[in-house]
């Protein structure tokens, strides 16, 4: 009998990828949770289990701090789903009408901002939302409307909506250009049968496309919760890392980096950052797990 | 033949190896001062390789927010430089306690420096001290010479003439009065609260009671300058919430605010950028004919590397950085980054000159936060920041404030529990 034929090939082309995943991915998060598990005494790295995580949830001076950018990361979230995803929607939507024009040219002006650096999107907002030489205070003047504006950026109340609404801005291309595939792969038969039946327009859309595009809303809403759960440039470009005014735009990455570099006179502590940087993954870890297993696998599929 | 053209290479390269070592040595010094790279290349490196001819000095800065974690790194991997520009305090007592900084007491030019010169780099028993002192900057207020003479202004001793000035620009109108903003937190308490806050807890005579615990941050002395920053937030132009540090500078320097709280490090900036005449004054005191006390930080030095393979070398930069010579040199290419040497730098900026009087008028003390206070959870610093900000924008009362610092300072420093 022929023994089975050890195939290299995939072997060889595996490797590079696998290699470079794993020097650069999978060892440091692994090496990160092992940190997480030591502390610093007397110049020594010594293990101490668990103790860092106790600190962190039930020391008032942490637990505060980590609850306050947990808090904050929802919000940044919840905006996120509630604006930035509808939008994209309905932006794809629109686009995917075939009668509108320059429609390649709008794709594009949209999904430009995503292309950008968080550096630039940050310093130019900052620009213009500046109550100093921004254009914001001059266009609500314009429209007589200057009494609305407000040094949005450093006011506690709003500092952390504006720039989640900054981010949207940024993002909106991400869900448009994905429902927009979305919405090209939906065969013209249905929508055909679907008109003999009399379901046209808005009906079409809410009655036939949205039902077929929900597997992608569901992926949608899973990038945007890690991407969320894991940022951190934005908010470092635009306020700093101590996340100011008084901590109120602060999330989790700002908090982290804080923590683990330090900042100013405070001393980095690696096993500190560690610990919440291993709290960030399981909350990440978790609600993917929650995605995957509570909604995605009821999720009811049509046969395209 | 191969083995002979091999043999002949190997003793080329053995002799001029050996020849190097006899002659050069170069120094790298580890920087966070970018800004200064042409002034060191131009001016300081050349003065000493003139006296030095066998000493090269290589000068490679990084930029000064990631500069205490790329020297961690490169540290711990044996890649530093062979000189470390100190930052004062903690974060240079942590390397040498880790062993990366030499004692340098035993050097003979370290009697050039004052105690107080000298603290930022010494344990906390001052029995060991690992940087040579080499700048402070001093707090004050820049204001803008035309416009007071255009609004007939003095400039203000105490702090009712202070808010008397401030109150006549407001009414003026041409200008906003006072150029400060809250975005990056940290002015509100570089600028704000350590610039006027000496002059309430008496300089040094109170940063070493709060160090000791014999005072609180729940004192007078250290919850009124609160109250005072709380009078500021009238003066500063609109939107000051969002206003950030460079919107600051550029709009004391574009003419449009009459009042800068500053501090000297500013001077060469801002003699390049305002086409105005400028003048300084030192924080108002309470009442006419009281002592003043002024904030004349340290702010940098410098030291060995401990693993530096040319120790001999290093240790002469390091006494040449010690003397008057060097002090001249970078005090007048530095306007605003005064010497610490005790032997006198005759300074020729004007703005520079002013600020450096007021040494000898004033009692010296540097930021209150700076010394063991922001050694631990939470960062007193830090805290500081939020405060001043929370005090300028009235969210919070001057006596919350105190007491939110004292129970973060008292949950980790013990002789304040």
């Amino acid at each position: 009998m022929e023994r089975p034929r050890i195939r290299w090939h995939i072997l060889v082309f595996l490797a590079p990828a696998v290699l470079v995943y794993t020097a650069v991915m999978i060892f440091p998060l692994f090496n990160t949770l092992r940190l997480a598990l030591y502390s610093k005494i007397d110049q020594e790295r010594v293990f101490v289990g668990l103790e860092n995580f106790q600190r962190l949830f039930l020391d008032p001076i942490w637990s505060d701090q980590f609850w306050n950018a947990l808090g904050n990361n929802f919000w940044f979230f919840v905006i996120h789903m509630l604006v930035q995803n509808p939008i994209g929607i309905a932006l794809a939507a629109i686009l995917s009408h075939p009668r509108l024009r320059f429609a390649a040219l709008y794709r594009s002006a949209i999904f430009i901002p995503t292309i950008l650096s968080f550096v630039i999107v940050g310093f130019a907002w900052k620009l213009i939302l500046s109550p100093i030489w921004g254009i914001a205070p001059a266009m609500l003047d314009a429209v007589g409307l200057k009494s609305l504006y407000a040094p949005w950026l450093g006011r506690e109340e709003y500092a952390l909506t504006t720039l989640s609404l900054v981010s949207v801005w940024q993002f909106v291309g991400i869900p448009m250009m994905l429902i927009y595939a979305a919405l090209l792969s939906i065969p013209d038969e249905i929508l055909e049968a679907g008109e003999i039946d009399g379901i046209t327009g808005m009906s079409a859309f809410w009655k036939i496309k949205l039902p077929l595009i929900l597997p992608s809303l569901g992926i949608i809403a899973s990038l945007t919760f890690v991407g969320n759960f894991n940022a951190f440039d934005l908010i470092y470009a635009a306020q700093g890392a101590l996340a100011g005014p008084d901590f109120s735009t602060d999330i989790l990455g700002t908090f982290m980096y804080r923590t683990f570099f330090g900042f100013q006179l405070q001393l980095g502590d690696p096993h500190m950052g560690s610990a919440i940087a291993s709290a960030m993954f399981a909350i990440i870890l978790i609600g993917v797990c929650i995605y995957l297993f509570g909604i995605q696998t009821r999720m009811r599929r049509y046969q395209l | 033949m191969t083995r002979k053209v091999l043999a002949l290479a190997l003793a080329t390269t053995a002799l001029t190896a050996g020849g190097g070592f006899a002659q050069d040595v170069t120094l790298t010094i580890e920087s966070w001062r970018n800004d200064d790279l042409a002034l060191w290349q131009e001016k300081i490196i050349p003065a000493f390789e003139a006296e030095h001819p066998d000493i090269k000095v290589v000068f490679s800065p990084s930029a000064p927010t990631e500069y205490n974690a790329a020297l961690n790194s490169k540290l711990d991997a044996g890649s530093a430089g062979d000189l470390i520009t100190c930052r004062p305090f903690d974060a240079s007592l942590a390397l040498y306690e880790a062993g990366h900084l030499v004692d340098l007491s035993d050097m003979e030019a370290m009697d050039n420096f004052s105690d107080v010169a000298k603290s930022a780099w010494q344990t906390d028993d001052g029995s060991a001290t690992f940087c040579v002192p080499m700048a402070s900057v001093i707090h004050g207020f820049i204001y803008n010479k035309d416009a007071f003479a255009e609004l007939g202004l003095e400039v203000p001793e105490t702090e009712e003439e202070f808010f008397a000035v401030l109150d006549a620009i407001k009414e003026d109108g041409t200008y906003i009065p006072m150029a400060m903003g809250t975005n990056d937190q940290w002015e509100a308490a570089t600028m704000g609260y350590n610039n006027i806050g000496p002059n309430y807890w008496k300089g040094e005579e109170g940063r070493q009671a709060l160090i000791a615990g014999e005072q609180k941050l729940t004192d007078e002395p250290w919850v009124a300058p609160y109250a005072t920053l709380a009078k500021w937030a009238d003066y500063l132009g609109d939107g000051y919430e969002a206003q950030t540090y460079p919107d600051s500078q550029n709009l004391f320097t574009l003419g449009r605010a009459a009042i800068y709280p500053a501090g000297s490090w500013e001077i060469s900036g801002f003699n390049t950028q305002a086409d105005f005449e400028m003048g300084a004054f030192k924080p108002p005191v309470m009442n006419a004919g009281d002592t003043c006390y002024i904030s004349d930080h340290t702010d940098i030095g410098i030291g060995m590397n401990a693993a530096t393979p040319n120790p001999e070398a290093a240790k002469t930069f390091l006494a040449w950085v010690a003397s008057p010579e060097f002090a001249s040199i970078f005090g007048n290419a530095l306007p605003g980054f005064f010497p610490l040497s005790n032997e006198p730098v005759e300074l020729e900026d004007p703005l520079a000159k002013e600020f450096v009087s007021w040494r000898e008028e004033c009692e010296s003390t540097i930021r209150s936060t700076y010394q063991i206070l922001s050694r631990g959870t939470p960062n007193l610093e830090n805290e500081t920041w939020g405060a001043s900000v929370a005090a300028i924008k009235g969210t919070s009362s001057p006596e919350e404030l105190g007491a939110k610092l004292q129970e973060g300072l008292a949950s980790w420093y013990e002789p304040q529990q």
